[in-house]
C-alpha cells in the first residue's frame, strides 16, 4: 500500500472499530474508550517529540503523568485555610532551607576547586538542610495530616477551576524536566532511559508519600469538572427537551403514558451520562487538535529541521554550530511539558487522584508502544498509536475471555483447567502488548504510519 | 555495665542492619552480575531481566512442588536448592529460544543498543503474561526445611544480653551460594579459555572474531551464564522473603542502579554496586533512636527517630543514588564502559 493511503486507511480502520463496540457493547462505553485514546495520543505526542524528532529515550512517562495529576489537584482543590494558619509558615521555612541548601551545594560543586575542601563543604551543608528540615518540616507535616485526616489532611490547592489546571501541568512538568534534563541529557541513550526511570519513580515516591501534599495513597477524590454534572443535567428543562426531540419516534410509539414517562427517564440517564462523555470528548478533542497543529508547525519549521538533524548525525550537526545539548534540553522540555498536559487531562477525566495506580506498564511502556507501533517521527502516526493500542488494551480483556472460553469449551464448569485458564484471562493482555511490539519492530520498524521522508 | 551497652548497640545493629542488607546484597548482586554480562557481552541494557528472575524462580517453584509432591526433601535445608539446577536448564533454554526468534535478527542487523532495548521491552510484557499466566499475580512462599539458625531469643538467654540477634537459615544459604557462585564466575571469566574469549568479544567484537572466536558460541554462554546467575538470584530472593511477581519487576531499577553505581559492564563493580545499594537502602531507612539510646548517656538520648529518609521512600533510595552518580561519577565506582 502506498505510505500516503495509510494514515486515511489507519483511522477508518479505528472509526469502525471504536463504532463496532459503540453498536455490540454501548456508545457510552464507546466514547470512554475514545476519551482515554484521546489522552494517550496526546501522551504519545509528547514522546514522539522526544523519540521521534529528538532521538531522546525518556522513559519517565509515568513520571510526568504523575506531576499534571498532582498539578490538577493542587489547582483545583479548594484551600485548607485552617492547615495553612498553623503550618504553613513551617512548611514554606522547610522549602527555603530545601531550595537555599541546593543553591548552596551547586555552588559548591561549580566554584571550589579544592577537593578537601569541597567535600567538607558538601557535607557539612547535607547535615546542617537535614537538621533545620527535620526542626520545621516534620513538626509541621504531623500538623498538617492532623487536621481532619479523613476528609483532607493536606494543605489543598488553589481553588481555580481545573481546566487552568492542564496549562499550569505543562509549565510545571516542563519544569521538573528541565531539572532532570540537565541532569540525565550528556548520558547516553540507554543510560538516558534508565535514569528517566528511576526519576520517574522518585516522582511516584514522593506523591504517594507526601500526604501533606497530595493526600497519598489516601487518594484526592471529587475534584471539580469543566463539564456539567449528570444529574444537574437530567433536571434541567432544556435538557429534558432536547432527548424528547431527538428520541421523538421512539417516545410516540409508546402505548400509555406511563410507560412513555418511564422510557423518557431511562433515556434521559443514559443521554446525561453520554452528554458528558461527548462534553470531554469535545474538549480533548480541541487539546489534542491545537497541539498537533503547533507541533506539526514547529517541525516544518527550520527548528524541526535541526532537530531531525541532530537525531540522524551528532556529529555532522555538531560540527555545523549546533548546540546539541540545548537542542536536546529544548525538546525534552516541550515533550514533557507535552506529556503533563495529559497527565492534568486525565485526572480531570477521573475526577479523582490516585497516586497508588501510577504504574511504569500502564504509564511508561504503553506510551512507548503506541508511539512504536504508529510511527515513529510521525505526529499522526502518534495519534493513530495512542488509539489503536488503548483501545487493544482495553478490549483485550473482553476478547482473551472469549479466546479462553473458547479453550475451555470441551471442559466441565467446575474443571480446574478451565478455571485457570479463565482465571489468567487478563494477562493476555500483556502478551498481546509485547507481541504487537515484537512483530511490530520486526517486520514494520517504521510503525504503521511512518515518517515522511522529505526531499527538497 | 558500659561494655554491655556496646555489645547490645552491636547486636541491635547486625540484627536489623547488617545480616538484612548482607543478604540482600548478595542477591542483588548476582541480579546485576547477570545483567552486566548481557551488557558487556551483547551490548544491550535488558529492560527483560527482572522478569527473567521472575521466570527463573517460578520455574524452581514449580520444580519444588513436583519434588514435595513425589517425597524428595532436602532435610534441613530448602526443597528449592535441589529444584534450582533444573530450573536453571529450564530457563536457560526459554532464553535461547528467544534469543533465536528475537534478538538474533537484531544482531545479524547490527541494530543499535538502544533498539534492542526497545525490544527487550517486547520480550518483558511476554515474560510477564508467560509468569502470571502459569503462576498467577499473587504472593507464595516456597520455603520449607529449618528456619532460624540463631533465633533472638536463644542468643538473649545465652548471652545474657538485652538484644537478640537473629540469623535465619535463608541468609547464610543466600551468602554462602552467592559466594560460590561469584568465585565461580570469576574463575571462570580469569582463567578458562571460553571466559577468556568471552571478555576479549566483550572488549573488541571484530578484533575477537578476527581472532577465530566463534560468536555464536560466545551468546549462548552468555545467555546460559545470565540465566544461572538470574535464577540463583531470584530463588534466593524468593527463599528469603517471597516470590511476588509484580515485586521482582520493581527490583529491576535497583539492578540498573546497581550496575550503574558500580560501573556498567565490570563483573567486579556490578558486585560492588549490589552491596552499595542493598547498605544504602537500609542503613539510610534504619531508625537509629534505640541504638543511641545503648550508646549515649541518658541525657543526650535523641527524641526523634534518627533515621535520614522515612521507609516510605526505601524503594526509592536506589535511584536517589543513582542520580547522585550519574552526576558526579557517571563511570561509576569500577571505571566501567565508556558512556
Amino acid at each position: 500500500m502506498s505510505e500516503d493511503l495509510r494514515a486515511p486507511v489507519a483511522f477508518t480502520v479505528m472509526a469502525v472499530l471504536l463504532a463496532i463496540v459503540g453498536f455490540t457493547q454501548s456508545w457510552s462505553v464507546s466514547l470512554s474508550v475514545i476519551n482515554l485514546c484521546i489522552i494517550s495520543s496526546i501522551m504519545a505526542i509528547g514522546v514522539n517529540l522526544q523519540w521521534g524528532y529528538g532521538g531522546l529515550f525518556n522513559a519517565g512517562v509515568m513520571g510526568f503523568t504523575a506531576l499534571g495529576g498532582l498539578t490538577a489537584v493542587l489547582v483545583s482543590h479548594d484551600p485548607i485555610y485552617e492547615a495553612w494558619d498553623k503550618a504553613g509558615v513551617g512548611i514554606i521555612i522547610s522549602a527555603i532551607i530545601f531550595i537555599l541548601s541546593i543553591t548552596a551545594l551547586l555552588f559548591v560543586f561549580r566554584n571550589i576547586e579544592n577537593k578537601q575542601i569541597r567535600n567538607t563543604l558538601i557535607i557539612l551543608i547535607i547535615v546542617f538542610s537535614l537538621i533545620g528540615i527535620n526542626n520545621f518540616y516534620g513538626p509541621s507535616i504531623d500538623i498538617i495530616e492532623s487536621i481532619n485526616p479523613a476528609k483532607t489532611g493536606f494543605l489543598g490547592g488553589l481553588g481555580l477551576p481545573i481546566i487552568f489546571s492542564w496549562l499550569i501541568a505543562a509549565v510545571v512538568a516542563g519544569l521538573v524536566a528541565w531539572v532532570i534534563g540537565k541532569i540525565t541529557l550528556r548520558l547516553r541513550s540507554d543510560y538516558l532511559a534508565i535514569a528517566t526511570l528511576g526519576i520517574s519513580e522518585i516522582v511516584i515516591a514522593v506523591v504517594k508519600h507526601e500526604d501533606w501534599l497530595s493526600r497519598g495513597v489516601k487518594n484526592v477524590s471529587g475534584l471539580d469538572r469543566p463539564v456539567p454534572y449528570e444529574i444537574e443535567l437530567q433536571q434541567s428543562e432544556w435538557f429534558l427537551n432536547l432527548v424528547e426531540r431527538i428520541n421523538f419516534s421512539k417516545l410516540e410509539a409508546m402505548q400509555s403514558l406511563s410507560s412513555r414517562q418511564d422510557l423518557l427517564n431511562d433515556l434521559v440517564i443514559d443521554s446525561s451520562g453520554i452528554f458528558v462523555k461527548l462534553c470531554y470528548a469535545g474538549l480533548f478533542f480541541s487539546v489534542l487538535l491545537l497541539i498537533f497543529y503547533l507541533s506539526q508547525l514547529a517541525l516544518n519549521s527550520p527548528w524541526g529541521r535541526m532537530l531531525r538533524a541532530i537525531r540522524d548525525n551528532e556529529e555532522a550537526a555538531s560540527a555545523m554550530g549546533k548546540n546539541i545539548f540545548a537542542q536536546h534540553l529544548q525538546i525534552f522540555i516541550i515533550g514533557s511539558a507535552i506529556i503533563g498536559i495529559a497527565g492534568a487531562m486525565l485526572t480531570t477525566l477521573d475526577g479523582q487522584f490516585t497516586p497508588g495506580s501510577y504504574r511504569p506498564l500502564r504509564f511508561t511502556f504503553i506510551i512507548w508502544l503506541m508511539v512504536i507501533i504508529g510511527g515513529s517521527g510521525n505526529n499522526l502516526g502518534s495519534i493513530f498509536g495512542g488509539f489503536f493500542i488503548w483501545f487493544i488494551w482495553i478490549e483485550a480483556e473482553p476478547l482473551s475471555i472469549g479466546f479462553m472460553n473458547m479453550l475451555a469449551g470441551g471442559l466441565e464448569y467446575d474443571n480446574p483447567l478451565r478455571m485457570h485458564l479463565l482465571g489468567s484471562a487478563a494477562h493476555l493482555r500483556l502478551f498481546i502488548m509485547g507481541l504487537l511490539l515484537l512483530l511490530a519492530l520486526r517486520f514494520m520498524p517504521r510503525g504503521v504510519i511512518p515518517e515522511k521522508i522529505q526531499k527538497k | 555495665m558500659e561494655n554491655f551497652e556496646f555489645i547490645n548497640a552491636i547486636v541491635l545493629l547486625s540484627n536489623f542492619v547488617i545480616v538484612p542488607a548482607l543478604s540482600y546484597g548478595s542477591q542483588l548482586a548476582l541480579a546485576t552480575l547477570s545483567l552486566t554480562i548481557i551488557y558487556g557481552v551483547l551490548r544491550f541494557s535488558n529492560f527483560a531481566q527482572a522478569d527473567w528472575m521472575s521466570f527463573g524462580t517460578m520455574a524452581t517453584i514449580l520444580f519444588t512442588w513436583l519434588f514435595q509432591s513425589i517425597g524428595i526433601t532436602a532435610g534441613i535445608l530448602p526443597t528449592a536448592l535441589l529444584a534450582l539446577p533444573f530450573a536453571i536448564i529450564v530457563t536457560a533454554l526459554f532464553c535461547l529460544l528467544i534469543d533465536r526468534s528475537v534478538y538474533s535478527f537484531y544482531r545479524k542487523q547490527k541494530s543499535q543498543p538502544i533498539v534492542l532495548m526497545i525490544v527487550s521491552v517486547g520480550v518483558m510484557f511476554i515474560l510477564q503474561a508467560v509468569v502470571r499466566f502459569i503462576i498467577g499475580p499473587n504472593d507464595r512462599k516456597f520455603f520449607d526445611g529449618e528456619k532460624y539458625i540463631v533465633h533472638a531469643l536463644d542468643f538473649k538467654n545465652y548471652f545474657g544480653l538485652e538484644e537478640g540477634l537473629t540469623i535465619k537459615s535463608t541468609q547464610l544459604i543466600t551468602v554462602i551460594v552467592a559466594l560460590i557462585a561469584m568465585i565461580s564466575l570469576f574463575y571462570f571469566l580469569q582463567k578458562t579459555k571460553l571466559g577468556k574469549s568471552m571478555r576479549a568479544y566483550s572488549n573488541n567484537e571484530d578484533l575477537a572474531l578476527l581472532s577465530g572466536i566463534n560468536p555464536e558460541k560466545i551468546v549462548i554462554v552468555t545467555w546460559v551464564i545470565s540465566s544461572i546467575l538470574i535464577t540463583t538470584a531470584g530463588v534466593l530472593y524468593g527463599l528469603d522473603k517471597s516470590f511476588k511477581p509484580f515485586t521482582y519487576f520493581n527490583l529491576l531499577l535497583p539492578m540498573f542502579a546497581a550496575a550503574i553505581v558500580g560501573g556498567i559492564g565490570s563483573p567486579i563493580g556490578a558486585v560492588i554496586g549490589g552491596y552499595v545499594i542493598a547498605f544504602s537502602e537500609i542503613t539510610l531507612t534504619y531508625a537509629y533512636k534505640k541504638f543511641f539510646m545503648y550508646l549515649l548517656p541518658e541525657n543526650l538520648e535523641p527524641s526523634g527517630l534518627m533515621q535520614v529518609l522515612s521507609t516510605d521512600y526505601k524503594f526509592a533510595i536506589s535511584f536517589i543514588i543513582l542520580v547522585i552518580v550519574l552526576i558526579v561519577r557517571p563511570t561509576g565506582i569500577v571505571r566501567g564502559k565508556i558512556i
